[in-house]
């Protein structure tokens, strides 16, 4: 008999307690990601954000790299703010440096600059209904500088990309887990985890048109 | 951006320093040697509690200079504390584009009544409290964050576990009272009665909740994590004790494996001398800075 999708929270350092309720509010099974033996226990997996220098600090120090590398390859994955910056191509900024490349998009850390420049914003969403506006929340934000040719955008604000998708990879720029709404999360499971799981074409509905 | 909206994106950023540890520094070197042992953030001031303390004195904002240094040195957030109740300070702490405030009781308090008035600010704030009536107040007038008072520069664990265990007790008995007691409770703990009825429904205090006020040990963060809280601040505990980077390191990820005992006792190994703590007893009152 299959066992129950359980979806994991990276939970090293950041916002991974507001993932973890989301989910629970959503009925989904959860479970926090700590170490290597974690990995192995989950089917899919959200990156909060956070402070990227602290997650990579553990991932490095805790010699967790190796084992999120392979995961984030095969298995669907959510990244917000500093886990978008983790799973990027190329990191601009403050820190210039290449994240894990699993996404082709480049992003600049801190692009607004610091916390009395963070915001908010009356972004769209397009999530295979159609497009929406969606409340986004951006904290020390990162910006996506550039998007690559088969990365589908799927999040707008102030005309520029804030949510993009490739494969098994969905990432933003904004705080789902802080804007009242669990939708993200939900087409996250739908979308991205069960189709996953049946092994359908992994092309992600929805999209907005450069 | 409305109130709303602001308090959003300031609590955000508390959320975000979740399970993430905050250590005081005084200068550019201390804070590289925190954000390289895996501080979320850095706290600016001009001495750690314990040597304020000692030295005694006025204890004020750090030297402008010094936080530019600090913010130049690291790239996680940097706090600085301000003095309770001098807006002054904080005015200038926000044009400098500090990420957080603490209007702390560390420093020599510029106003005996008054608190800053905290939703006026962009930059958010972080409050220290003894009890859910003191969090309740600075969560009113604004306070992104709460931490324990705890004794600052005692490198005594006592009063953080006192205050930490006030705040949840008086949150789970709010949480079975009925509502017509939740106004002669409200007077009680001298807060305001729609934050009371908020923690009555919810269980929880509004804004993160962090431990602060003698932390010295891995085992120290464990103890407040299990406690409750959502992680921790280390004052002069890293930076008085022997050796300062190990112990750091240690204190980094004691916070966030706070429930695996048997890493615990591994990330505890030969860490040298902690600071030299001080029994709460042998503090005369006058110079309790909890009190404050």
């Amino acid at each position: 008999m299959a066992r129950t999708t359980t979806i994991g929270v990276l939970a090293l350092q950041g916002a991974f307690d507001l993932h973890r309720k989301a989910l629970a509010r959503l009925g989904v099974d959860y479970r926090l990601v700590k170490t290597a033996a974690d990995f192995a226990v989950v089917d899919a997996l959200i990156i909060p954000g956070g402070e990227t220098t602290t997650m990579r600090w553990f991932l490095k120090n805790e010699n967790l790299t190796d084992d999120l590398v392979r995961f984030v390859n095969e298995k669907p994955v959510m990244g917000t703010c500093a886990g978008m910056i983790l799973l990027a191509k190329k990191v601009a900024g403050d820190i210039v440096d290449d994240g894990l490349g699993v996404i082709d998009i480049d992003v600049r850390r801190n692009a607004y600059g610091r916390q009395v420049h963070s915001h908010t914003g009356e972004g769209r969403i397009d999530l295979g209904e159609g497009p929406r506006s969606f409340p986004m929340v951006f904290i020390r934000a990162p910006r996506i500088e550039r998007v690559g040719r088969d990365v589908q955008i799927l999040g707008t604000c102030d005309d520029e990309p804030t949510m993009v998708a490739a494969g098994n990879v969905l990432v933003m720029s904004f705080h789902p887990e802080l804007s009242g709404s669990d939708a993200v999360h939900e087409y996250f499971i739908q979308t991205f985890v069960k189709q996953f799981d049946s092994e359908l074409p992994r092309t992600p509905a929805g999209g907005i048109s450069q | 951006m409305n109130i709303d909206d602001k308090r959003k994106v300031k609590i955000g950023l508390a959320e975000m320093l979740k399970g993430g540890v905050i250590m005081d520094v005084t200068n550019a070197e201390q804070a590289k040697i925190a954000e390289d042992a895996g501080a979320a953030a850095v706290m600016a001031l001009e001495r750690v509690p314990a040597d304020i303390r000692k030295d005694g004195g006025v204890a004020r904002m750090a030297d402008p200079r010094k936080i530019e240094e600090i913010k130049q040195a690291v790239t996680i957030p940097v706090m600085a504390k301000c003095r309770i109740g001098h807006f002054a300070e904080a005015q200038i702490l926000q044009a400098m584009e500090v990420d957080f405030i603490d209007e702390s009781e560390v420093l020599t308090p510029a106003d005996e009544a008054n608190h800053v008035e905290k939703d006026q600010f962009t930059v958010p704030f972080v409050c220290g409290c003894r009890n859910l009536g003191e969090a309740l107040r600075r969560i009113g007038e604004g306070a992104a964050m709460i931490r324990t008072k705890g004794e600052a520069g005692s490198g005594n664990i006592v009063e953080a576990v006192r205050h930490m265990r006030l705040v949840h007790g008086s949150i789970k008995r709010l949480t079975v009272l009925t509502p017509e007691e939740l106004m002669a409770e409200a007077k009680e703990l001298r807060a305001p009665f729609e934050l009371v009825k908020w923690v009555a429904k919810n269980g929880k205090l509004p804004v993160p909740n962090f431990a602060a006020g003698g932390i010295a040990t891995p085992a120290d963060a464990s103890l407040m994590m299990q406690l409750g809280a959502e992680s921790v601040f280390v004052g002069s505990g890293i930076f008085k004790s022997e050796d300062p980077a190990p112990r750091a390191r240690a204190i980094v990820q004691a916070t966030t494996h706070y429930l695996d005992f048997g890493k615990l006792a591994e990330i505890s190994k030969g860490l040298g001398e902690a600071m030299v703590g001080l029994e709460i007893r042998d503090i005369p009152e006058n110079e309790l800075l909890q009190v404050r």
